[in-house]
């Protein structure tokens, strides 16, 4: 029997966390969590177990693939939910291109934001009540105001104006057909707090997000890595360098960071002496407008 | 840190003041000077700041995230920001002053253990900083700052600030504000740093802490220091069509404690059914807890096979409780549309739902005055004390003792919004 000590902000996190889950069970009747492979979800599950086992979760896996997606990623993916024993919906963009409800304006631009009609098709498809995501309130300033449970209307849209008021631990995720909350188990959590979860509970992680040696160009500041995705151009010099992810995304818009941080351990050592946020370093299509994650979560974005 | 409550390693503050006062430069100076805001959204600002045609980094817009504050210049809801210490993680509520705006103040209130209300130096306590600080005795955060901002403006005048000071703790008698609540004073510049994290030059006769030194030794507590145990009951876990034969029986009641605290062994009594049994085992995962303290997040397993559903809640057996289903209530209002007597709407209590009608509306707080003023329906922003018929019963503590269980939110049947909040007499 554990004596209680040290109990500390991952606790506390921890514990908000799957109190939130349980709500999701507690009030929506068709819930999905999405899960993508990367670190955050990762998190999720984690926590989704600590919320309902010995039971399944009240809730399948929903992951929206872009098609963009280093290897790895996707394999770690089905790794984890067959662990896990949990059913794993993929539903891909390339599919809603097959459709023509995605119309690319060039073939190899980022499918991020793509990522949201793929969304809306399988809420309706399933008929899903709630979406379970691991987005932060850290990440990004349009996110410091989401509420731990959002609403969003027939359309996918958030509109910050007019957001439920959220007070205490009591959460409102009541909707009509059609509608949807989007629940954010862990909007408290910085990216610090993720990786120290990550360390206590010895998650493992796709390998991409440790250091490794990679072919990448440098393009205006940024670490661009080259795959057949993102070929170099004409007269960029190709390096090979150590690097390593900070998120897991579309390949032709995330940038790894330059990094010999090959454990967890020393991942937290250099996250404690960044002087980059996660989406700077590593966001090639954010920087583009101040407000464009704003704008992006207006159309239905995650 | 090592502690017995789960909740010291966390502290939730809101900032709260006039439009202008500035809280925005103060959560900016905040996240700045703790090394928090990182090269490439300070770079963002400075940007920002330069084609505003400012001189030096607005701090502020550090917190001022949507587009229409950047537009406007102004905050127009609640943002939340971390940022962490050696020795604890912070959560800030930064809400906006404008009057319209109560429900997004008692919105951050409702978590925050401490406030700060911000004063202008040049203005002295406003008809605002009473009202605020009536706010935050209402929501029961049990912590105030006073914050006097812009020392800088009077060119750092010891005589002054004591002025304001006397000034805040006079009103602050008045309403009785320092019972079971800390109140401290701070001068300060956001602007110039002084105070905040560092001490600055322009101050030296100014011997008290720093606001983070009063942040650091600040307890997480809230008002409301019932020891009483609460459990309400969010899930229940039967996985007995598992393959897992040893789970054929398994009942787990998961839920979060909300206060007090409970251990294998102990005799427990679920409400509204009134079914007695004894703590079986409590688990977190796959650990097995001896103890289980408040806001951890467990599952319990009991002796006995009783039927307990969510919206249940279970307690000690040697501490009795009436579920009720009349509460007489502190309601913010908080929808646009104002509140029809007629209708009935849906109250959210713990885990439990209930039907609920107004019977009457008994006084409402005219928050100017802090006059009781009567009135026969609510509009966005009213505060007002309202008597309740509720269609199912619930197990209700009063507020003062008990933030979880005394604290509810009202939903309008139709359109499903969070329409109003409410604290239990
Ligand atoms: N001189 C001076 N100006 C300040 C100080 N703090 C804030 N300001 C200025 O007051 C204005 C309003 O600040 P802001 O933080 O946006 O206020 P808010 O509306 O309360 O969020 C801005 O122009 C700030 O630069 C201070 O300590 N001294
Ligand atoms: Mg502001």
């Amino acid at each position: 029997m554990t004596t209680l000590s040290n109990l500390t902000h991952l606790d506390w996190l921890e514990s908000e966390a799957i109190h939130i889950l349980r709500e999701v069970a507690g009030q929506c009747s068709n819930p999905v969590l999405l899960f993508s492979g990367g670190k955050d979800s990762l998190c999720l599950l984690r926590l989704a177990e600590k919320a309902f086992r010995p039971g399944r979760f009240p809730f399948p896996l929903l992951h929206i693939d872009t098609g963009h997606n280093y290897d790895e990623v996707i394999q770690f993916r089905d790794l984890r939910a067959k662990e896990l024993n949990e059913r794993l919906i993929v539903r891909s963009v390339e599919d809603s291109m097959k459709r023509g409800t995605v119309v690319l304006k060039t073939p190899d631009e980022p499918r991020n934001k793509h990522q949201s009609v793929t969304l809306l098709e399988a809420i309706a498809e399933f008929e899903f009540d709630c979406c379970i995501g691991g987005a932060r309130r850290d990440e990004e300033k349009a996110r410091a105001k989401e509420r731990i449970m959002s609403f969003r209307d027939e359309f996918g849209q958030w509109d910050p104006k007019n957001q439920r008021p959220e007070l205490w631990n009591l959460y409102n995720a009541k909707v009509h057909k059609g509608e949807n909350i989007r629940a954010f188990p862990i909007s408290n959590w910085t990216e610090m707090d993720v990786w120290q979860y990550i360390e206590r509970e010895k998650l493992g992680l796709p390998s991409i997000y440790f250091a490794h040696k990679r072919p990448i160009v440098r393009r205006g500041g940024a670490i661009v890595p080259i795959t057949p995705l993102t070929p170099k151009k004409d007269h960029e010099v190709v390096e090979e360098i150590m690097v390593r992810y900070r998120t897991v995304g579309d390949i032709t818009c995330t940038a790894p960071v330059e990094s010999i941080a090959d454990s967890v351990e020393k991942i937290i050592i250099e996250t404690a002496s960044t002087t980059i946020t996660e989406r700077g370093a590593t966001r090639l299509d954010d920087q583009t407008s101040d407000a464009s994650m704003e704008q992006r979560k207006k159309e239905g974005y995650f | 840190m090592s502690q017995e409550n789960i909740q010291d390693s966390l502290l939730r503050f809101m900032t709260c003041g006039s439009v202008d006062d500035g809280k925005s430069t103060l959560i900016g100076r905040l996240l700045f000077d703790t090394k928090t805001i990182l090269t490439d959204t300070l770079t963002q600002i400075e940007k920002t700041s330069k084609k505003r045609g400012m001189t030096a980094v607005d701090l502020s817009l550090i917190t001022d995230g949507l587009q229409a504050e950047r537009e406007q210049g102004i905050t127009i809801d609640v943002a939340y920001r971390y940022f962490s210490t050696g020795s604890r993680k912070y959560i800030i509520a930064d809400a906006p002053g404008h009057e319209q705006y109560t429900r997004n103040m008692v919105t951050a209130a409702s978590t925050a253990h401490l406030a700060i209300i911000l004063i202008d130096a040049r203005k002295g306590v406003l008809t605002q900083t009473r009202r605020h600080s009536f706010l935050a005795k209402l929501v029961g955060i049990p912590h105030i700052v006073v914050a006097i901002n812009k020392m800088d403006l009077i060119d750092y005048d010891e005589s002054k600030y004591k002025a304001i000071c006397e000034s805040y703790k006079a009103f602050a008698k008045e309403i009785k504000l320092s019972e079971n609540r800390t109140i401290e004073f701070v001068p300060m510049s956001a602007l110039n740093g002084d105070m905040i994290v560092d001490r600055g030059e322009s101050m030296n006769w100014y011997q008290g802490p720093t606001l983070l030194d009063i942040l650091e030794k600040t307890t997480a507590d809230y008002a409301g220091k019932d020891k009483n145990f609460r459990f309400p009951v969010q899930f229940v876990c039967r996985p007995h069509a598992s393959d897992d034969h040893d789970l054929h029986d398994f009942r787990g009641f998961m839920g979060r404690v909300e206060s007090g605290s409970i251990s294998v062994g102990e005799e427990i009594t679920v409400l509204p059914s009134q079914y007695k049994s004894k703590v079986k085992s409590i688990q977190l995962g796959d650990t097995q807890l001896q103890k289980a303290i408040s806001e951890q997040s467990v599952t319990i397993l009991l002796e006995d096979e009783i039927d307990i559903s969510r919206g249940d809640m279970i307690i000690k057996s040697n501490d009795a409780k009436e579920p009720t289903k009349n509460i007489n209530a502190m309601v913010c209002w908080l929808s646009e549309t104002p509140m029809a007597s007629s209708r009935t709407y849906l109250i959210r209590h713990t885990s439990r739902e209930s039907k609920a009608k107004f019977d009457k509306i008994d006084f409402k707080v005219n928050i100017e005055t802090l006059l009781h003023e009567s009135i026969s329906n609510l509009n966005m922003n009213d505060i007002a004390q309202v008597t309740f018929k509720l269609a199912q019963p619930i197990m209700a503590d009063s507020y003062q003792n008990n933030r979880s269980t005394g604290a509810f939110i009202i939903i309008d049947e139709s359109t499903y919004h969070t329409v109003g909040a409410g604290m239990i007499a």
